[in-house]
């Protein structure tokens, strides 16, 4: 293996760049959903009824106790026989997001538990409702306290979607694959992707600490914590 | 105890409006957690404009009496109407009786996350559904009636536990309520920062608010409430006027209270 040997994997440049938007489609698009979504149940298995609560407990730890491959495979392979067909991408969005949620569930019901009871006394005494409390004063503070453990989850489901070849979703590691077989270098194909996984992933770490800044801690960030 | 600056416009008397009917009526609320019986059989009758203070032993129920009123905690027997308003699991009553009852707690509970301006006008901007240019004039001018108009841009964390107290009332007060519950409000509060809220707080009295405060601060009491209520095992066990209730306390147990807080 030398550099010139890189040079049929470069060679099949736009197969590598059409699998690296497919893989931040499928990253952005399942972090954005899996977040507003464990956010909900969060709530839900902290606020809601008692059925709710044992549900999304039973949904939580069913999806982080078993593994992804095992997931996208039931949703992709599975639910056609439950009469659900989906296309790979969306079957793929799919398993990202219902796992993605049963994490960020956990992760911002940590921060919210972490939360002084005092905070929701305070919102209920100036006459907010459990909702407003909830969004306006219990989960800022939560999401803030939170969000380094976030970032690290959202990274993992970036990496993750490597799995979601498996169902012939055409995204990076697909690709990589389809160069190695194509080519017959599986090695530098490999070494490639992983480079570009690395990038990809720095980068994305990086935008979620912009994210945090600008939206999460805001200004408070910088004086309000003591 | 603090030193207040004596107000002449406070007389232990009850005020004139009190015939106009009570603000806060309790009668034969009981309340337990679990097995332990926190309220037993309290019969209270505020009057509007009255000013009651509050004391007892730890665990004698005063916090959970007050808390009881704007249904933090929920009593299990008897009666709590407020301001006509009669408390129930209705929840269009909790909210039209929060709307009228604002509270401050022992530890401030401002939002850490707002600023101080942000922390004022949430509930007028969301509750009151008022315009944010209404609401930040409104903030603005309890600030000023609290003397810290300077840290509206600040965060909670960097003013001290006078200034976070203070604010947490100027808070209460953008709700226009027309009573006031104070949980231990200079409890956590470093000494000297104890009179700069309790000053906020004569202040409000000598505007007529009606006041049930929770507070071992004997010297407020002495000089702005109308009655002075003594609490042990979950009971009122005696209630009077300041001046009779320190001078002539009636019930043995009052009186061994009153001489170990005055007494040190």
């Amino acid at each position: 293996m030398n550099l010139s040997s890189f040079i049929d994997v470069f060679h099949s440049w736009p197969s590598l760049l059409n699998g690296l938007a497919m893989t931040v489609m499928l990253t952005l698009v399942s972090s954005f959903l899996g977040v507003v979504l464990g956010t909900l149940c969060a709530w839900g298995s902290l606020r809601g009824p008692k059925a709710l609560r044992w549900f999304i407990r039973g949904y939580v730890e069913f999806f982080r106790n078993t593994p992804f491959l095992g997931q996208i495979f039931f949703i992709f392979f599975g639910l056609p026989a439950l009469g659900v067909k989906l296309d790979p991408v969306t079957a793929a969005l799919v398993a990202l997001t219902i796992n993605l949620t049963a994490y960020a569930c956990e992760i911002i019901r940590a921060g919210i538990e972490a939360t002084p009871a005092g905070q929701f006394e305070a919102a209920s005494s100036l006459g907010l409702k459990p909702a407003q409390a909830f969004f306006l004063v219990i989960l800022p503070p939560a999401f803030q306290r939170v969000w380094p453990a976030m970032t690290s989850q959202l990274v993992i489901i970036l990496l993750a979607s490597a799995l979601c070849s498996q169902i012939s979703v055409a995204e990076l590691s697909y690709e990589a694959n389809m160069i190695a077989s194509r080519t017959f270098r599986n090695f530098e194909a490999y070494i490639v992707v992983t480079v570009i996984y690395l990038g990809l992933a720095v980068l994305f770490r990086e935008m979620l600490t912009w994210v945090g800044r600008r939206f999460v801690y805001g200004e408070f960030a910088t004086v309000g914590q003591r | 105890m603090s030193n207040l600056a004596p107000s002449a416009a406070l007389a232990p008397a009850l005020p004139v409006s009190a015939s106009s009917g009570a603000a806060i009526e309790l009668v034969g609320v009981n309340k337990w957690y679990g097995e332990f019986h926190v309220l037993k059989d309290i019969n209270l009758r505020v009057h509007r404009g009255e000013r009651i203070v509050i004391c007892g032993p730890s665990g004698s129920g005063k916090s959970t009496m007050i808390r009881c009123i704007n249904r933090l905690e929920e009593h299990q027997q008897g009666s709590i109407i407020v301001d006509g308003i009669e408390l129930t699991n209705d929840l269009k009553r909790i909210d039209e009786i929060r709307r009228e009852v604002g509270m401050c707690f022992q530890h401030f509970n401002l939002f850490p996350h707002l600023t101080i301006l942000e922390n004022l006008t949430l509930a007028p901007i969301w509750v009151r559904k008022m315009p944010k240019k209404d609401a930040d004039e409104l903030a603005m001018h309890f600030l000023r009636k609290v003397k810290i108009p300077e840290q509206a841009n600040k965060y909670p964390g960097q003013l001290s536990g006078g200034q976070q107290q203070r604010v947490a009332i100027a808070r209460a007060l953008c709700m226009k309520p027309k009573i006031m519950l104070f949980d231990e409000p200079t409890s956590a509060l470093d000494p000297e920062m104890v009179k700069e809220v309790l000053e906020t707080m004569v202040s409000l009295a000598e505007e007529g608010m009606t006041m049930l405060c929770v507070t071992h601060e004997m010297g407020f009491a002495r000089q702005v409430a109308n009655r002075v209520i003594f609490m042990d095992a979950g009971q009122i066990i005696e209630m009077n006027e300041p001046e009779a209730f320190f001078s002539n306390p009636q019930h043995e147990r009052t009186k061994l209270f009153l001489s170990q807080i005055l007494g040190h």
